[in-house]
């Protein structure tokens, strides 16, 4: 086990950059969700990680080795795909024996390790099975048992995992996912465009878009305090609103009607910031401007954008004026549709609660610049 | 087969055209053959009823029976060669970039070309005076393929390795490209040699064209017919008269009707015979 | 994936290999036919176009040539016809007897054309098909629809069923399905095989030859007739060989895309 380190690494196909280069740390042992929408960069990153594909720039490290040129064999990653790959011809014991015999393990020893891991995932009574007998579940274990058949694995990557799995048995994996990653301390990355499954499954969630890391942190921290756009309108359901606003004075302003007092944030993995995800040495690079060290910094007039969370809208008797044009009753939770200076504005209320009032106030508000996080609305 | 596909008897409509189609130049044409094979004609007014007489016959001539070994090897031999080499081929054959057209186009070419100009092509190309093969291959051994059994063998044999290798790598490079990358990706992470990968990933997932391509080319190469007849006539002697180059003389060259009738069912008999225990063997050995 | 490193020199020499007979073919069309039966050369000495204007020029080179283009191409799209809808009932659906009629189809793929020659000959001339384009085309059916079949089959059970059943729950009857959705989805399948069936439609001269005299007379058996009092006219029959190869050419450069895209074939 290692620590996975990327320095300055980017990669491109084409023109563009599919992973913008970014420097970026996974620490050993921690189970990490990479969460981000098709065509973000995930899976490249993913493959950049396991060796499948050398990175146009940069260096990838397992600890303080070099392996940017190392051979995927040479790596000890464990990777499982968006659906099963599995030797279909062989067993269920061949194929967990199978990375063992090309790398010249003696008998004894693939036996023993063969067991050991279908003990450990649950596989003893299939061994004897043809693999592709089995059901789309198991499959995936089986080939996340070939990664983890091998010593000194560094790292389990899945890659959608459950992508073909039916939903009944996406709860089974992902506890099974959970239990295996609490039984070997196996670092787990785990590629996903579900924020479910990111946000259930890891302790850090890594939220990608358009190749770069735009933040990561715990669930709780992405929900709370989310420093892009497309943190809160990707994570959180329905995801956050966006109004547009501007800052005179100090003050925030929506149509003219003031909702309080900008105060400047800086972004969470910087020093001493609220909300910092606390993994030191994660720093984000790539297309993140915006002011470095602006703690309580005053933020310049101009427009902004404010997000709030549907969950932080509160509808009263006092604050800006709306008016409530729909109500959507989802039993464990209303949803209430209303507008805002022509802006449509969404808050999520428990039921039961009253919908009536011509005002809504905001709880937690942040100010958003470019799409990045300056700020946030203070009283 | 029964891989919840509904129950659905009006789903016989879908399979009328094909029914009436092929029962318009298969059925009918099998039912007049049957016809002559169990009668004597001298004319056709003139005919007599002989039962199984002719099968026995044909059965029992030796020159039939000379015939169909010289098929059954020949066909063996082509299956031997062009399937391990059109594998290899396709394999080897480029996955990326213009070159992917060129190659397909060019593996292409020998399929287009009509079965007697093939003959004629390798008639000429086999020729020691005038044909650039036959012209290198004097150069080593002595070669001539309208004197000699062997080199006429051989000249037949690589002209269908030369014609047909082409299908198998089509169809094999087709199977290939259907393979996801994951696999080879999975392979890889396995430090599974190259070798490893095509025996376990590559060869398993071929199972499906290359049983097509075993059986079209069985089908084919056993009722092998205009190339051989244009380039060598079934000679020297009879080393390349093969069953169908017979069966054209009896049939048409000496117009015997009962007995070509006879052989013909006889034939059809057989390839239909070793067809199905290769499909039965293959479709099972996959299970 | 991993190539190996010699891969690329393996298949180019077998390309090189492949070509050497067609490369040599062309050689002779252009050459006079004295110099063809003269000394052997690697390189035509002189080069001379008259093959290729006779061949343009004599009507019965040009207008069998026609002939087979005509006929080919009525065969592709009467076998896609009817094999298109058999394939999807095969795939599809359980109804009695479809087992055996699937492997029965294939055994007439297994028919020698040599076992067919006679009757074809008696039942076309009965029927007024003798020497139609129509008829060659019907007849090549034998082996074609079999093996269309037998392709899109494998092709179409490789599409999921639920694209069937959501397009019934979206409203769309069974052929309006079949023509919007499915049709399109397996373009590639109908490239593949309409490229199988042109292919070997084009290169059968057997019962072509048989079941046609002057109207419909294939390419190929004119070829079969140029031996003349003045002996075999070698560069001519090269330069018909040429003309023949190019209008397979064209068309594989139109489904390559497709054969490189791959496809695994189903019930096999």
């Amino acid at each position: 086990m290692a620590d996975i380190r990327l320095e300055e690494v980017g990669h491109r196909y084409t023109d563009d950059w599919a992973v913008r280069p970014m420097t970026w740390t996974w620490r050993s042992g921690r189970a990490y969700a990479l969460l981000g929408p098709s065509g973000c960069g995930k899976t490249t990153l993913l493959n950049i990680i396991s060796g499948l594909l050398t990175p146009t720039q940069g260096r990838v490290y397992f600890d303080d080795r070099d392996v940017t040129s190392v051979p995927t064999a040479g790596r000890d990653i464990a990777q499982v795909f968006q659906f099963p790959v599995l030797y279909e011809e062989m067993s269920v014991y061949n194929n967990l024996a199978f990375p063992l015999r090309n790398r010249k393990y003696p008998r004894k020893e693939v036996d023993e390790r063969v067991r050991r891991v279908a003990s450990l995932l649950g596989l003893e009574e299939h061994l004897g099975r043809r693999a592709r007998r089995l059901d789309a579940g198991r499959q995936q274990i089986v080939s996340l048992g070939r990664g983890l058949v091998r010593s000194g694995v560094a790292a389990v990557l899945l890659d959608e995992p459950l992508t073909v799995v039916d939903p009944a048995l996406k709860w089974t994996l992902r506890s099974k996912l959970k239990e295996i990653h609490r039984d070997t301390g196996h670092t787990l990355i785990y590629v996903t465009h579900d924020q479910t499954e990111a946000l259930t499954f890891a302790d850090e969630v890594v939220v990608l878009k358009d190749g770069a890391i735009v933040q990561s942190g715990t669930p709780e921290e992405l929900f709370l305090s989310p420093a892009h756009e497309f943190v809160g309108h990707f994570i959180g359901s329905p995801g956050m609103n966006m109004l547009p606003a501007t800052v005179v004075d100090g003050e925030v302003r929506i149509g003219g009607a003031c909702v309080g007092r900008a105060a400047g944030l800086p972004l969470p993995g910087e020093r001493g910031a609220p909300g910092s995800t606390g993994t030191a040495g994660s720093v984000i690079t790539g297309p993140v401007p915006g002011p470095r060290s602006a703690q309580a910094m005053p933020i310049s007039a101009g427009p902004v954008r404010l997000g709030v969370r549907p969950e932080f809208v509160r509808l009263g008797g006092s604050g800006l004026s709306a008016r409530v044009t729909g109500v959507d009753d989802l039993g464990a939770y209303l949803l209430v549709h209303a507008e805002v200076d022509g802006h449509a504005l969404t808050a999520k209320t428990a039921p039961g609660a009253p919908v009536s009032g011509e005002h809504v106030r905001f709880e937690r508000a942040f100010l958003f610049r470019d799409e990045v996080r300056i700020g946030e609305v203070v009283a | 087969m029964s891989d919840g596909r509904q129950k659905h008897n009006r789903a016989w409509w879908l399979v009328l055209p094909v029914v009436v189609s092929v029962a318009f130049t298969a059925i009918i044409p099998l039912m007049t053959v049957v016809n002559y094979s169990v009668q004597d004609i001298f004319s056709p007014f003139d005919r007599i009823f002989v039962g199984l007489d002719w099968f026995r016959d044909v059965a029992r001539d030796p020159e039939v029976r000379g015939a169909l070994v010289r098929t059954l090897i020949f066909s063996a031999q082509v299956l031997l060669i062009e399937i391990p080499l059109g594998v290899l081929i396709a394999v080897c054959m480029p996955r990326r970039g213009w070159t992917v057209s060129v190659a397909l186009v060019l593996v292409a070419l020998p399929l287009l070309i009509p079965w007697n100009v093939v003959g004629t092509i390798w008639q000429i190309f086999a020729r020691g005076d005038i044909g650039l093969g036959g012209w290198a291959v004097n150069k080593v051994v002595n070669f001539n393929y309208t004197l000699d059994s062997a080199d006429a063998w051989i000249t037949v044999l690589a002209m269908d390795v030369w014609h047909w290798t082409p299908l198998v790598v089509l169809l094999a490079y087709a199977g290939l490209r259907s393979i996801p990358d994951p696999y080879f990706q999975a392979a890889q992470i396995d430090g599974a040699s190259a070798w490893a990968t095509f025996r376990h990933i590559q060869l398993p997932r071929l199972r499906g064209v290359l049983t097509i391509a075993i059986l079209l080319r069985f089908m084919d190469s056993f009722m092998i017919y205009t190339e051989p007849f244009v380039v060598t006539g079934g000679g020297p002697g009879n080393a390349t008269s093969f069953l169908s180059i017979l069966l054209s003389k009896i049939a048409v060259g000496q117009f015997d009707l009962g007995p070509a009738g006879a052989f013909s069912l006889l034939y059809f008999l057989i390839v239909q015979i070793v067809c199905y225990v290769f499909f039965t063997v293959l479709t099972r050995s996959g299970r | 994936m991993r190539r190996l490193p010699w891969a690329r020199t393996v298949f180019w020499l077998y390309a090189a290999t492949l070509m050497l007979p067609l490369l040599w073919m062309f050689g002779m069309s252009i050459r006079p036919n004295a110099d063809i039966l003269g000394a052997f050369s690697l390189v035509p000495q002189r080069v001379t176009l008259e093959n290729y204007e006779t061949f343009f020029t004599d009507s019965t080179w040009y207008s069998s040539y026609l002939n087979s283009i005509v006929y080919t191409s009525m065969n592709t799209v009467m076998s896609l016809v009817v094999a298109l809808p058999a394939a999807y009932a095969f795939s599809r659906f359980r109804f009695a007897g479809d087992k055996h009629l699937f492997f029965w189809l294939l055994t007439n793929r297994m028919a020698p054309p040599a076992v067919f020659l006679l009757p074809f000959f008696q039942i076309y001339q009965s029927v007024g098909l003798f020497d139609t384009h129509l008829g060659v085309a019907l007849a090549h059916m034998l082996f074609n629809v079999p093996l269309a079949v037998w392709i899109l089959e494998g092709f179409m059970s490789g599409i999921p069923r639920e694209i069937d059943e959501t397009a019934a729950i979206d409203g769309y009857s069974l052929p309006g399905f079949f023509f919007r959705i499915f049709l399109p989805m397996i373009r590639s399948a109908i490239g593949v095989t309409a490229f199988f069936c042109f292919m070997f439609s084009w290169v059968e001269l057997l019962i072509a030859r048989t079941i046609t005299s002057v109207d419909a007379k294939p390419i190929a058996a004119t070829m079969t007739r140029t031996v003349s009092a003045a002996g075999v006219d070698w560069g001519l029959l090269a330069a018909a060989g040429v003309m023949t190869i190019i209008p397979g050419a064209i068309l594989i450069w139109f489904v390559r895309n497709y054969i490189a895209k791959g496809f695994a074939l189903g019930r096999v």
